[in-house]
């Protein structure tokens, strides 16, 4: 009886304060927990590379001794990839995915809670990898052995560090394909799913299939360094190659794990602005899946150097240069999308143009890089870091940005101060062809990566980059100072945000309430 | 919106009026690959402007269209949004052309790299061994090897003294080739992974402990060529250059005949090879570290 009265009651009664958030079991608040973690960790690893960019700011050695330098970047990348790049697009698979598909909640809640709640640990761990003798890994984030059998523990704890980072993105992709299979509203067929949850169901699968092979992989490391194999050791019949080879089997499709979700998000905002349907639906789709195939197959064309057999290196030339056909329909497919529209340039819209553009230029990079007797020249120099650049921070990070203006409306039921957005596009934009334009000349002049000291013929190019670097830094305190106002307060947004934008997340109050389509939609 | 327009066009304007004017003062700002001395490298070089242009030409393309659209297509200028969402012929179209362009540019990439890949016939080689944190070279057909390690001084590193020129990228001892010779290299490691790039070759292998990797080059200039290590090996990767000195076939000769009197010196007054000491006691420290 009891039960039956309180009935009504059992939806708003969760904990409040932090028991909230450490006990929550709800996919609107676990997002909010994966968006915040991965903009403090966006800050943190941005402060590192920061110091980085201050070394490099003149020949000579300045700030940081070569062993911090090489801590520097290579906790700089590990913490933007697993800390915030991926599971920022977990936050925003979790907001809106059950919110796209009609579903009221995740289909494996507590799950949910804990891939989670495993994060802060892991990144606890591997931060603290800097205070033990010998300081953080300093093998750089793709860890080659043999280099990363030598040092002290702190490889150690960014290994365990990385094993539980792993087992939270699989959890996250294994209850986001539960998900989507299980909790779709009646009629919301597969191909009438949006995009945005198309790109999360091929990611999640790319995460099941290779994030347990770079586990693997660090295991044998720490096999290596502690209990006296020799997977990559020569003298023991080991192969240094073969862990390059593991590596890059999960690192290919990682870059397209973090990459993939933000050409969702594009997808969702341009036929809003553009206030036209987007354009080849079946074949964006078609386009994922096979960007999603062939990030299986080219692993090894970061690998050109190793010394591969000659129908090898032509073989992942081959494979490699296919990957600019489905991202070129991608691409194409955005135009079009745009072409007689009828646009406005909300900020949301501002950052999608920013993607399109900028991820393009690192998309045609990677035709170069693909090129192999090319690749020989350009492999492991500043060419290669400003060409990820452009796929990362303009492709991954600045669709996320995108994507956080276009739903905050949403998600906090404020506007967000449309001045304040367009500034933080425009320095985020011209200060990250500052540092990161420069970059390829850099790189064809003859500047490795990875170094903290240079020649003096890099000196003015090293100078420009630094300096947009540090603009580049600064401008996204304004993203913290926006998004801060936005959740305290502002103009109320209505259901819809936007001029008629398209999606079940819109027909329902901003901010949505703490359980939304308990009753399923239905969906025409 | 203006005034941020005004504003970011005002910044940009002094921007680049201030780097125009360090252009002026100082001799950096290296656009390019440099100019390449081997057939390999003049290869690649040509290979990488051309895609490079080809790059930069699609890029222009579509986002002039972008641009257009951008510029006609906007709600203040009245346009009304088409409706349509598809249309396989265009799709099919847009996919077709970066396709044919792509087979466009693998056969050029194809024959240079069954070029580079291919170290038969060579008139001498040379074995390359990295180490953390220097090279030996082993000139196989001369019974002469050595070490080459940087020679810039900890004191310009520190910035306690005048930088030299070549700053980082000069040695005790550089790898002396003959011009117009086909030379093999042999490249592996004693630790951990170094890559032996010399960028004027078109020249890049990894020196992998384990493995012998076989690269080649045939250097058209005699000059001063200078590298660096390209694979992270530790602290000091980024202090372990490398320099080529290309010599005629005389100057190489007179120079390996003096090498190789210096070395049966060395083995007759039987006092050990102070380098190789040092070397097992910094690899025995890595180790410990």
């Amino acid at each position: 009886m009891a039960i039956a009265t309180t009935h009504d009651e059992h939806h708003h009664d969760h904990p409040t304060g932090i028991m909230r958030w450490i006990t929550t079991t709800n996919h609107k608040d676990i997002g909010t927990l994966y968006l915040v973690f991965s903009l403090i960790m966006f800050m943190v690893g941005g402060a590192m590379i920061m110091v980085v960019r201050a070394e490099l700011f003149q020949p000579g050695l300045q700030l940081v001794n070569p062993h911090l330098f090489n801590q520097m970047t290579t906790v700089h990348a590990l913490v933007m990839v697993f800390g915030a790049v991926m599971p920022g697009m977990v936050g925003f698979a979790n907001w809106l995915i059950p919110m796209m598909i009609g579903a009221p909640d995740m289909a494996l809640p507590r799950l949910n809670n804990w891939s989670f709640w495993i994060l802060p640990f892991a990144a606890t761990l591997l931060m603290l990898s800097f205070l033990t003798v010998g300081g953080a890994p300093a093998a750089g984030w793709t860890m080659y052995a043999p280099l990363s059998i030598q040092g002290g523990m702190g490889m150690d704890m960014t290994i365990f560090a990385v094993h539980m980072l792993g087992i939270s993105s699989v959890l996250g992709a294994i209850n986001i394909i539960v998900t989507i299979f299980n909790m779709r509203a009646p009629g919301m067929n597969l191909t009438k799913m949006p995009l945005f949850v198309w790109t999360w169901l091929v990611t999640a699968f790319l995460l099941i299939a290779v994030i347990p092979v770079f586990a693997g992989a660090v295991t044998m490391l720490l096999m290596d360094r502690h209990f006296g194999t020799a997977f990559f050791d020569p003298a023991g019949g080991g192969d240094p190659v073969l862990f390059q080879h593991i590596f890059w089997f999960f690192g290919h499709p990682e870059v397209y794990i973090m990459v993939l979700p933000s050409f969702g998000i594009i997808s969702a905002i341009i036929p809003t602005f553009a206030r036209k349907p987007l354009f080849g639906y079946t074949s964006m789709v078609l386009a994922v899946a096979a960007i999603g195939f062939l990030s299986f197959i080219v692993w090894a064309h970061h690998m050109f150097t190793v010394g591969m057999p000659l129908v090898g290196e032509l073989y992942f030339m081959y494979a490699t240069m296919l990957i600019a056909v489905p991202t070129g329909v991608k691409i194409f497919n955005w135009l079009a999308t745009m072409w007689r529209g009828s646009m406005t340039f909300e900020t949301p819209m501002l950052f999608a143009i920013g993607v399109v553009t900028l991820f393009t230029m690192g998309g045609l990079t990677g035709i170069m890089t693909s090129i192999t007797p090319a690749d020989f020249q350009y492999h492991d120099t500043y060419f290669v870091v400003a060409h990820f650049h452009y796929t990362l921070f303009a492709g991954s990070v600045m669709g996320m940005m995108g994507g956080v203006y276009y739903w905050l409306p949403k998600w906090t039921g404020h506007m967000y101060n449309e001045t304040l957005g367009k500034w933080h596009f425009w320095l985020t934009a011209i200060f990250f062809n500052i540092t990161f334009f420069p970059q390829h000349f850099l790189g064809l002049a003859g500047m490795p990566r990875r170094i903290p000291d240079y020649a003096l013929q890099f000196t003015e190019f090293n100078q420009v980059s630094s300096i947009g670097s540090f603009g580049l830094g600064l401008s996204q305190l304004l993203l913290v100072y926006i998004v801060w106002k936005t959740v305290k307060g502002g103009k109320k947004a209505g259901n819809e945000v936007w001029d008629n934008p398209e999606g079940l997340e819109w027909t329902i109050p901003s901010p949505p309430p703490y359980h939304t389509f308990e009753t399923p939609p239905l969906v025409k | 919106m203006s005034r941020i327009k005004s504003v970011l066009f005002a910044g940009l304007s002094l921007a680049s009026v201030g780097l125009l004017s360090m252009r002026a003062a100082t001799a950096g700002w290296a656009l390019n690959l440099p100019p390449p001395v081997s057939p390999v490298g003049s290869n690649i070089a040509s290979l990488h402007n051309a895609i490079l242009i080809i790059c930069v030409v699609i890029f222009a393309g579509v986002f002039a269209v972008m641009f257009y659209s951008i510029f006609a297509h906007r709600k203040s200028r009245g346009a009304q949004p088409a409706q349509f969402s598809h249309n396989t012929a265009v799709e099919f179209v847009w996919s077709a052309i970066p396709a044919i362009i792509l087979v466009g540019m693998a056969i050029p990439s194809t024959a240079t790299l069954i070029d580079m890949e291919n170290t038969e016939q060579a008139d001498m080689s040379v074995k390359i061994t990295g180490y953390q944190w220097l090279w030996e070279y082993e000139y196989l057909d001369h019974d002469v090897s050595y070490y080459s390690r940087l020679a810039t001084p900890s004191a310009q590193i520190n910035n306690q003294e005048t930088k030299n020129p070549h700053y980082l990228l000069e040695v005790d001892e550089p790898l002396v080739l003959p011009v117009d010779k086909k030379i093999r290299f042999m490249v592996t490691a004693a630790d951990v992974i170094h890559a032996w790039w010399m960028p004027e070759l078109g020249v890049k292998k990894d020196a992998i402990p384990g493995y012998v990797n076989e690269t080649w080059a045939l250097i058209e200039k005699e000059g001063t060529y200078r590298g660096q290590c390209a694979e992270l090996c530790g602290k000091d990767h980024g202090f372990m250059p490398i320099v080529v000195k290309a010599v005629s076939q005389e100057a190489f000769d007179a120079w390996i005949a003096s090498k190789q009197s210096a070395a049966r010196q060395d083995v007759e007054s039987g006092g050990p090879d102070p380098v190789r000491v040092e070397l097992a006691t910094s690899i025995a420290a890595a180790g410990r570290g």
